[in-house]
């Protein structure tokens, strides 16, 4: 772009005011405020795990009191899983995205999408309050009667922040199922849609037809814990199992709501940065519904020593493998999809590629855990503990981070140092395995999670951990750096800088106009044409 | 000083079973592992790109990578779900002599009665080579009864009765941990296993002092004859007389068998059975018999309850000798 010509409207400078965001029903410019807020939050979520991590270092109790230890995990858990994993990738990615890359102005309902941050964000302010009040130390599971009736800490407080944040999520899924169905550009058929729709539109259905059960069951906890309803408590009759049954039916889709959208955008790096078309799209995006669906039947799969029937524990734990199979789907198609590639190891690109085999590990451990005999051992032990952070952080947040490094210039139309940002990636992965696989071999060797004060046997592996977690935050500041500060650079980019398909390249500017497209878009090709040469024209 | 331990110690045979499975599945990982990394690795160094020139070829898809990724995985997770769940049942199945002891959690700790009334607290003795039997509880949140040497657990749940069985292989001290989280101390929950030689067990059992110290609370009266007191005054008295035309059926000499239902259903008369008929009287109906039972719950506490039970068992065994 010459450097005298006025700046091109854009959706950044179309208003300054603080009103012109607060009041936005831009898809654009929300996704940008879910990613200020969520990046508030998960610095808090990571500020409490640095903490405990530290008291972790030794099996001695030295920094930290077990009830402040108690609520700094259990702070960890609601904030990181409620307020970054569920959220990240509709809320920022989703929202970003959706409209782009099916090519249309806006969501179905651009005020109900606004009204879907507002209510995030009221979420958090009770999550926050409960949190400045003191906190809340029964676990980010809420288990009764612990929760309902002994626990003495905020429970009302965070579970009416976890109940008001659900309806976001209820709200967005519906936004993105509509527009998906209704709102694609001419042209745009079904199997034209790129991976990262086809994850988002699964996710969506999760996230309408599971929250709603959490959400009732929050709520029965709080009239349990207020107006002393039986429903839990055993003394009056009531069945703390039930509990469990019922936060998990939730919980465990929940899983795939925090993971399927980072499916999608792996599926985008992947294509782009190898120039392929992901190899058996079909397949890729089918499993993604196949893994919805199969994924609300498998609860029980947490609860096999809870005292549930033991019949009932073998048939969870047939269909946890049997969604273990799309899953190993996938990732058997992204690794053909690099064969005969052209590939190019950006920063985007080696947070994907980590991304599979870290996942990979997560699913693996998954399979130990889905196996009823070794569950039993296993079960509530730091094996648990490292698979569910392979799955998530390994998984997730470098799904998530691939994500925001690869839309990047897109959101800001700007690049960044990417020396820095691959240097902050691979720092990343290696305090990640630092971090969390000790506790693998912890976890074999009995140390039950959630122990502020444990046996001196498991101390080096706790101590690898922590070590472990210094780098990971080091290499998270050298991310959050490099990203920022490219915001100050003049350097702006092109539309499509990494020559990638898909209409946010192709057919929107960077950063985008604020209806998105200033020409009708219509789509002639298949997704992920990368013999196309009109995606390279333009960088 | 000890080489690094990748597993736990194992104190049963049970223990080197699950250990087999584990190691079956961590090989099963490297091979899946290696296998997806280093083509990932050799694709990224081999097909790295050497211009921005490059256009790579499309690759057909074929079904036979489908094909193959989804029989393979399958049959490898039939296999292991069928070798987990056949351990998983042998160890949920407690064998005919075990030894019962009654555990009982609270926050924080495990109060342990033995069939002799003896009590301690935390700490477990058992003798070694004979399959042991816990029946277990909570009095308020959920705890879990956590055994990592034998490789089980099993959830504590306030409400109802739970069953762990396991059978000590060698003489030692092991862990003893709580699993689920259950509050402020539950790091601290906790005691140590003593797996002690027969005659050990039994001085053990029959002595009231150790090391000095008094024991907590040991109930040195027989609980059978507690139990036949209570039985006596509260069951037999109007209800269970033994008797013809008697409000409740005669069960003084029957634990151990099976009882018939109201609807056709049959029930153990065990522990359980009995504990739970006395909490919750309504759930299980004897044929012929009306619903008329009152709850004992709150008017006899946990510990006479077990007298009951303690006693309803050697009325039977008398009566099948």
């Amino acid at each position: 772009m010459d450097a005298t010509e006025q700046p091109k409207l854009n959706y950044l400078n179309a208003g300054n005011t603080v009103k012109s965001w607060l009041f936005t029903v831009d898809h654009k410019r929300i996704g940008i405020m879910y990613l200020a807020a969520m990046t508030v939050f998960f610095l808090i979520g990571g500020t409490a795990a640095g903490l405990f991590r530290l008291e972790l270092a030794t099996a001695a109790p030295d920094v930290l009191s077990n009830d402040i230890y108690n609520r700094l995990f259990t702070m960890h858990g609601i904030v990181m899983i409620f307020f970054f994993l569920i959220p990240a990738v509709p809320g920022v990615l989703g929202n970003f995205l959706v409209p782009l890359m099916i090519g249309t102005k806006d969501v179905a309902f651009p005020r109900l999408n606004l009204a879907s941050w507002y209510i995030y964000m009221a979420g958090g302010m009770f999550t926050l309050a409960a949190i400045l009040f003191g906190g809340i130390d029964t676990g980010w599971t809420f288990y009764t009667p612990y929760s309902s009736v002994y626990a003495d800490s905020n429970v009302i407080l965070a579970g009416t922040g976890v109940f008001v944040t659900g309806f976001s999520s209820i709200l967005t899924g519906l936004n993105f199922i509509v527009t998906i169905h209704k709102m694609r550009a001419p042209g745009m058929t079904w199997m034209r849609l790129p991976l990262f729709i086809w994850a988002q539109y699964a996710t969506s259905i999760i996230n309408v037809l599971g929250t709603p059960v959490l959400a009732i069951t929050i709520l029965l906890v709080v009239f349990e814990r207020t107006l002393g309803f039986g429903i839990f408590d055993p003394t009056k009759g009531g069945d703390p199992v039930l509990y469990q049954h019922l936060f998990w039916f939730y919980s465990h889709p929940a899983v795939y709501i925090m993971i399927l959208p980072g499916f999608g955008v792996i599926s985008e790096v992947l294509a782009c940065f190898s120039r392929k078309r992901i190899y058996g799209y079909e397949f890729v995006a089918f499993s993604s519904l196949a893994i919805a669906a199969i994924g609300f039947f498998v609860w029980g799969h947490h609860m096999f020593t809870s005292s549930q029937s033991e019949y009932a524990a073998l048939i969870f734990s047939i269909l946890t493998y049997l969604v273990g199979i799309p899953t190993a789907i996938k990732i058997f198609n992204w690794t053909a999809t690099l064969y005969k590639g052209s590939i190019e190891l950006s920063a985007p690109m080696l947070y994907t590629l980590g991304f599979i085999g870290l996942f990979l590990v997560g699913g693996l451990t998954g399979i130990f855990l889905a196996t009823m005999a070794i569950n039993v051992h296993l079960h509530d032990t730091y094996f648990v503990v490292a698979h569910f952070h392979y799955v998530m952080v390994g998984g997730m947040m470098m799904a998530w981070l691939a994500g925001i490094h690869f839309w990047w210039p897109k959101m800001f139309g700007k690049l960044y140092n990417e020396f820095w940002a691959r240097v902050g990636a691979v720092v990343i992965f290696l305090g990640f395995n630092f971090t969390f696989f000790p506790q693998f071999i912890a976890g074999y060797l009995g140390m039950p999670r959630r122990y502020h004060v444990y046996d001196v046997a498991y101390q080096p592996f706790q101590m690898l951990s922590t070590v472990g977690a210094v780098f990971m935050g080091i290499g998270l500041i050298i991310c959050l750096i490099t990203l920022v500060s490219s915001l100050f650079s003049k350097k702006t980019c092109g539309k499509n800088p990494f020559h990638a398909t898909g209409l946010e390249w192709n057919n929107a500017d960077s950063p985008p106009d604020p209806h998105n497209f200033t020409e009708p878009v219509v789509v002639d090709v298949e997704a992920y044409d990368y013999t196309d040469e009109r995606i390279y024209e333009d960088s | 000083m000890k080489y690094v331990q990748t597993s736990p110690t194992d104190a049963s045979t049970y223990a080197s079973d699950v250990d087999s499975l584990y190691a079956f599945l961590i090989g099963m990982s490297v091979v899946f592992t290696v296998a997806i990394c280093g083509c990932i690795i050799y694709f990224a160094i081999k097909y790295k790109r050497q211009s921005d020139a490059d256009r790579p070829e499309p690759t057909k898809d074929g079904n036979l990578l489908e094909i193959l990724g989804s029989v393979i995985p399958f049959i490898l997770v039939m296999i292991i779900f069928f070798w987990g769940a056949k351990l998983y049942f042998d160890a949920r199945i407690p064998p005919k002599d075990a030894i019962e002891i009654l555990v009982t959690g609270k926050q924080w700790m495990w109060k342990v009665q033995h069939p002799n009334g003896k009590r301690e607290i935390n700490d477990l003795h058992v003798p070694v080579g004979v399959p042991i039997k816990l029946t277990m509880t909570s009095e308020d949140v959920i705890h879990s009864y956590y055994l990592p040497e034998f490789r089980k657990k099993m959830d504590v749940v306030p409400g109802k009765y739970t069953q762990m069985w396991f059978l000590p292989a060698k003489e030692g001290i092991f862990n003893i941990f709580c699993a689920e989280y259950c509050g402020t101390e539950h790091s601290l929950m906790g005691g140590k296993l003593k797996v002690v030689g027969q005659e050990e067990y039994e001085a053990w059992l029959n002595r009231r002092w150790v090391d000095g110290q008094q024991m907590a609370a040991v109930d040195s009266s027989d609980p059978t004859v507690a139990g036949k007191q209570i039985w006596d005054t509260n069951c037999a008295a109007a209800c269970h007389t033994g008797r013809p035309g008697a409000i409740g059926p005669n069960i003084e000499h029957k634990f151990g068998s099976m009882r018939k239902l109201e609807g056709g259903d049959e029930i153990l008369m065990d522990d359980y059975y009995v504990k739970n008929s006395m909490n919750n009287p309504n759930e299980h109906i004897a044929l012929g018999y009306p619903a008329a039972m009152s709850a004992f719950k709150g008017v006899l506490n946990n510990t006479q309850m077990n007298q009951v039970i303690a006693y309803l068992k050697s009325a039977s065994e008398v009566a099948a000798e």
